[in-house]
């Protein structure tokens, strides 16, 4: 168990290897962060019908979305009220008019209340009523949505969801106003991988533009290659070459790329890859935008400079490429990534291809890119767990980001500015956990 | 305890008919069927005869790739597809268009070859750690068969050591061969991995 208070746990330029491997500490996060602030549940569109629902985790929590009669979204708890059982037993499916257990056939309507218990009469005289809320499923305290994306929170109080985004909502913004419609629609597959190191892992190294090029030298480099080729030989390559070849660019490159960090632990790593070529495809895309939104509305659509948005401590936005990627922390060594794509609304097909590159290529189960990703932080966690050092270093550009209004502007891409900004808002969310200690 | 009231509760009972109207659950929730029957799934290959020779040539062939990939002979497994060839992976066994879906693989010769030269090269971080597979193909099934083409279905299980950890991968091949001047190519190996949609402990580095 960790023995340091928490300002010694983090210090604004290092922080203790224990947040990493902390079986408590990692308890502690669970109760205060994840169980406690909104977290994504998922897209509108994943339950389209009466009866559709999809099962995850909120934080150590087994929840259910699922789309009652009347259009709404419901958040519940997996669980019978009766004797505790799990009462959907697959990812996602259509459970009909009800759930039903499969113990004892308690059954409960869409919304979580009870329709129908066997043999009623065995609790006539008892202290067990059907109107007491223990005999029903128990819903999350709070369930909200932004553009479509469902969002629950298991604690009554605390920020809306809308201030708890803050302006990191604009990863909602900038996927949907792509679309002429202004909507998305997730597509319907939903790649799981494991990751055998603490959640943090991921949420650093989305905007840690120093690694890139280290870590995806061998991709890029090679991807490189064939893309200089086929330039020599056609004059051009397809754009999903150049996805790739990126990750290979220069430090310096890197360091010119800019973060924003915000003061609730979300994050922007802004444009790099020059998504707008003048391809026709492009060209009769941006037209529909046009004429959707106008000339200048559709211009500032186009031309916001996002890689990805990071909403802490769990998603990754890829909103240019509509990419989506959730963490559900299981252990302090273990998180499960959900990671899905969107297809823009009224876009034309050649726009949603070229997304799908980057989820084929970047993002999928084979990825050339996320292996090395998921080796370095199988490697960190096991350097962390070691007696070899006791502290994580953040140093790099302290005291040289801008800020303004209460927002960090790194003034170097490669600024640890992101991690020092992540650990602001973790402490922020621990503070009440160590005061009551 | 008085052991004659045991004794007595002992002496009667019932016997339930099995055949009733309708089960327990069934008198809750009638309607519960939002899950549907449970249709058959996957896919049955269509077998044809073939002359033993053409058997044997096909068998050769999967047999091939399958020790090029145990072998990390990526060229070698490259240069068994054709020119406009393609290895496939799908997500679920229902997509169809390898162009057009959220795939596992979906790559042309060029993406093998960006591929191959991620494995290949030294700061291959991944590929540092010990790693080995152990393929064996079975089941071979010609579907169908012409001058020109033939469908060919068959099932692997593969082993894969990464790290001092064993994974198992397993599922069905579907091969689309087209005849060239140097004998059968591959043209398209549709891929449907029985682990599709599960959670993947770590990713796939290679074909599989």
């Amino acid at each position: 168990m960790h023995q340091l208070a928490l300002d010694q746990l983090v210090q604004p330029d290092r922080v203790h290897k224990s947040v990493y491997t902390d079986q408590h500490l990692f308890d502690l996060e669970m109760e205060h962060i994840f169980e406690s602030a909104w977290v994504y549940c998922g897209h509108e569109s994943q339950v389209k019908n009466a009866g559709d629902y999809f099962t995850f985790d909120i934080g150590r929590q087994p929840m259910i979305m699922v789309r009652d009669k009347t259009g709404g979204i419901n958040v519940l708890y997996n669980r019978c009220p009766h004797r505790g059982v799990e009462l959907c037993g697959n990812q996602s499916g259509n459970t009909g008019n009800a759930f039903v257990c499969s113990y004892h056939a308690w059954t409960f309507h869409l919304d979580g209340k009870v329709r129908a218990i066997p043999l009623m009469k065995g609790y006539e005289g008892t202290k067990f009523t059907a109107d007491d809320p223990m005999a029903s499923m128990v819903a999350a305290e709070r369930v909200d949505s932004y553009r479509g994306f469902v969002f629950a929170s298991l604690k009554s109080t605390g920020p809306s969801l809308i201030d708890f985004l803050g302006e990191a909502k604009v990863a909602f913004d900038d996927m949907c106003d792509r679309s002429p419609l202004g909507e998305v629609e997730a597509v319907p597959v939903c790649h799981r991988v494991v990751q055998h190191s603490n959640w943090k892992f991921f949420m650093e190294n989305q905007l840690d533009a120093l690694h890139p090029s280290v870590t995806h030298q061998s991709t890029g480099v090679s991807a490189r290659r064939v893309e200089q080729r086929l330039k020599t030989e056609n004059g051009s390559a397809p754009l999903f070459f150049h996805y790739l070849s990126t990750f290979a660019s220069s430090f310096d490159q890197w360091d010119s790329v800019q973060t924003v960090n915000f003061p609730n632990g979300h994050g922007i790593l802004k444009a790099y890859m020059g998504l707008r070529p003048t391809d026709p495809d492009t060209v009769e895309y941006e037209s529909l935008l046009k004429k959707a939104y106008g000339e200048e509305k559709a211009e500032e659509y186009l031309s916001r400079s996002i890689h990805h948005v990071l909403i802490y401590p769990y998603l990754s936005v890829q909103s240019p490429l509509q990419q989506l990627r959730c963490l559900r922390p299981v252990a302090p060594n273990k998180t499960i990534s959900e990671i899905w794509h969107f297809r823009l609304k009224g876009a034309p097909e050649p726009i949603y291809q070229r997304a799908l590159w980057y989820y084929n290529l970047v993002n999928s189960p084979a990825t050339m890119i996320n292996a090395d990703d998921l080796e370095n932080w199988t490697k960190g966690q096991l350097g962390l767990e070691s007696k070899g050092g006791e502290w994580v270093s953040f140093h790099r550009n302290y005291g040289q980001d801008t800020e303004k209004d209460g927002v960090l502007y790194s003034n170097n891409g490669t600024s640890e500015v992101v991690m020092r900004s992540q650990f602001k808002a973790w402490t922020n969310y621990l503070t009440p956990a160590f005061k009551a200690a | 305890m008085n052991k004659t009231v045991v004794k007595e509760a002992l002496g009667s009972g019932v016997v339930i008919e099995a055949v009733q109207s309708m089960t327990g659950a069934e008198s809750i929730a009638p309607d519960h069927m939002g899950r549907g029957r449970l249709p058959a799934s996957g896919y049955l290959p269509k077998a044809q005869k073939v002359d033993w020779a053409t058997q044997q040539e096909v068998e050769h062939l999967l047999f091939t790739q399958a020790a090029l990939l145990d072998a990390k002979s990526w060229q070698g497994f490259i240069d068994l597809f054709s020119d406009d060839g393609v290895y496939w992976m799908p997500s679920n066994a229902t997509q169809t268009d390898w162009s057009r879906e959220a795939s596992i693989f979906a790559e042309d010769k060029l993406l093998m070859e960006v591929r191959m030269g991620r494995v290949q090269h030294p700061n291959a971080w991944s590929q540092a750690a010990l790693w080995e597979t152990n393929h064996i193909v079975g089941n071979v099934c010609i579907e169908s068969i012409t001058d020109e083409k033939i469908e060919v279905f068959s099932k692997f299980q593969m082993m894969e050591l990464r790290r001092d950890k064993v994974r198992h991968f397993a599922g069905t091949y579907r091969h689309t061969l087209i005849k060239s001047s140097t004998g059968w190519k591959i043209k398209l190996q549709r891929v449907d991995l029985t682990n599709a949609q599960g959670a993947f402990d770590y990713v796939i580095q290679a074909w599989v």
